[in-house]
């Protein structure tokens, strides 16, 4: 599989930025972390803005950075699409040209992105002729994401595209860039300190800490780790199940969704039958069954799970973290007198009840 | 109604143009320099272009005088180029107006360029604009208010040059003889007919050109914050 290569290190004054990593060059990789911790640094590292004195930077077979050889590939032949935390539109052109500025500096030959399609997808239309100064927060920024799609980059990079908006605006948005990735196929680099961006759109992540790298891996699997106590208080995030819509049943509001081969039930959803749909449970939500589930329970979502680790709770003394594989990683925190009456080990059958979230 | 001589007002406007050109060609990779240089240099060139504004026109136009001699090192040089002098000629006028009104358009621009900020230039670069074409096609349309301040103040400031002038260009008819000189002329021998009517072309000149200029600078639609 392709991949970006990354290494970078520079000393700023009280902060040393060190960071390496290798990244799938295939859907959303989540750049995440609090601020000041590298992110936007890393990012911009990437796309050529910034240059650190020893760097060193692959894409797939392409070297753009390797100080040791004296290469260094200038931004504007990088072919990488930046969307910005602010949008950065060119202020004295109208919509359309803007939209146009990099498509028409873009070479020709490699030009996979369709005008028409990224401004269906972005619902642009309404938009062209009018001055940019016109254009409300959100607006704006999706000019911009399509500003840099129709440049057919190799690599989109977004720095918090979503930060300076308000919640109204982030809502909005949001369904846009989970499109991107599913009908451009794009890989997308993506910054943001924020989990309910991340959760619906990343397959991959960064953690960063203070200008290092603290984990990376399939988001499942970063978000199942017991070994990254406080840093994304992880303890919340329970697990992200990929799961695909059944049936809707409406006499009840309920969608049933089917997660490797066993059946769950959320809030009816909007989507039809056959979309794929990302769940996410919180590790508060999850409770334990050892021995058959009794057959009369309010809770709707059970699933067969293998104890794989315990730990206690490093925010909350009276916790005990249990991780559990359920086809794919769990957390699940539960009481220290659960823990101690039901007598948990490793390796041990249980059930796993829980309320799901769907994540959109 | 008395006889009035054109020609100083006709030198006046084109010394003004060329000078105006040159300036824009001069001052603006100085003031794009200014805006994003970290060189330890910046504050000794900046406060080099701004000597004019402090600088009293004689001594500049002394300087420039023995600067633009034959022996001088521009004019030197000049003369070993074109085979002729370059003092008392319309080109030293030229040469010394850059000199002079050089801070009235490098300062704008500076300012203007960096009002435009790094980041519309960086969105550029990444949608693949070379250096050049970014500069052209982003900072310089956002620009433009300063671009429109620095070719009003660049010519205002040459049409109303005196010191320089005389020191540099003498007082030659159809070749160094500017509007200024030609009123000071006329009231050296008390025609004041004539000056008066030349005064109030200038007068009249300048008022129109700033209000033409801040109405259009009004309506310009870029808004760079």
């Amino acid at each position: 599989m392709n991949q970006l290569d990354a290494r970078f290190s520079i000393d700023y004054p009280g902060f040393r930025f060190d960071v390496a990593f290798t990244a799938p060059l295939e859907g959303t990789t989540a750049v995440f972390g609090s601020s000041g911790s590298g992110k936007t640094t890393l990012l911009r590292c990437i796309a050529g803005l910034t240059r650190v004195p020893s760097g060193f930077l692959q894409f797939d077979q392409a070297v753009w950075q390797d100080d040791a050889r004296g290469i260094f590939l200038p931004v504007e032949q990088r072919r990488v699409g930046v969307v910005f935390q602010e949008a950065r539109l060119f202020p004295h052109l109208t919509v359309t040209q803007n939209l146009k500025y990099g498509m028409k500096r873009s070479d020709p030959s490699l030009r996979r992105i369709d005008f028409a399609h990224v401004s269906e997808l972005l619902e642009l239309e309404s938009l062209f002729e009018r001055r940019v100064s016109g254009l409300s927060g959100g607006e704006q920024q999706r000019v911009a994401i399509g500003r840099a799609l129709l440049t057919s980059p190799q690599l989109l990079l977004m720095d918090e595209p979503l930060a300076s908006l308000d919640q109204q605006r982030k809502k909005e948005i949001l369904p846009f860039i989970q499109r991107l990735n599913r009908e451009l196929r794009i890989p997308v680099l993506y910054v943001s300190h924020d989990l309910q961006e991340i959760l619906p759109l990343a397959d991959h992540m960064i953690l960063l800490k203070e200008g290092k790298v603290a984990a990376t891996g399939p988001i499942q699997e970063v978000f199942a780790r017991l070994d990254l106590p406080g840093l994304v208080e992880s303890n919340a995030v329970g697990a992200i199940l990929e799961t695909r819509i059944m049936e809707h049943e409406p006499q009840f509001g309920l969608t049933r969704v089917e997660f490797s081969g066993q059946s769950l039930f959320l809030p009816q959803q909007a989507l039809p039958p056959g979309a794929p749909l990302r769940v996410q449970i919180l590790s508060r939500d999850v409770s334990l069954v050892v021995g058959d589930p009794p057959a009369t329970s309010s809770v709707l979502n059970t699933l067969e799970a293998t104890i794989v680790e315990v730990r206690k709770s490093p925010g909350d003394e009276y916790a005990v973290e249990v991780k559990l594989d359920v086809g794919c990683p769990l957390l699940a925190m539960i009481t220290r007198k659960s823990f101690s009456q039901l007598r948990l080990r490793p390796g041990q059958k249980v059930h796993a009840s829980f309320k799901a979230v769907a994540l959109s | 109604m008395p006889e009035i001589d054109w020609g100083p007002l006709w030198l006046t406007m084109q010394l003004a143009g060329v000078t105006v050109i040159v300036l824009l060609l001069v001052g603006t990779p100085i003031a794009w320099w200014l805006a994003w240089t970290r060189s330890r240099f910046r504050t000794l060139v900046e406060a080099i272009v701004a000597l004019p504004i402090v600088l009293p026109p004689t001594v500049l136009g002394f300087y420039l005088l023995t600067a633009l001699g034959p022996h001088g090192l521009i004019g030197g040089i000049w003369k070993d180029l074109t085979g002729s002098a370059l003092s008392f000629t319309f080109s030293g006028l030229v040469i010394a107006s850059t000199f002079y009104s050089l801070p009235f358009v490098v300062q704008p621009l500076h300012g203007a360029f960096e009002a435009v900020g790094k980041k519309p230039l960086e969105a550029a670069w990444s949608l693949g604009a070379s250096k050049l074409d970014a500069f052209f096609t982003v900072a310089s349309p956002m620009a433009v208010r300063g671009y429109l301040s620095a070719i009003v103040l660049g010519f205002a400031h040459t049409l109303g040059e005196f010191g320089v002038v005389l020191m540099v260009g003498g007082n030659i008819p159809g070749v160094t003889k500017v509007l200024s000189i030609a009123i000071y002329d006329h009231v050296e021998v008390l025609e004041y007919t004539q000056a008066h009517f030349l005064s109030a072309v200038l007068l009249i000149f300048s008022f129109l050109v700033l209000t033409i200029v801040y109405t259009v600078n009004r309506r310009l639609p870029i808004h760079v914050s």
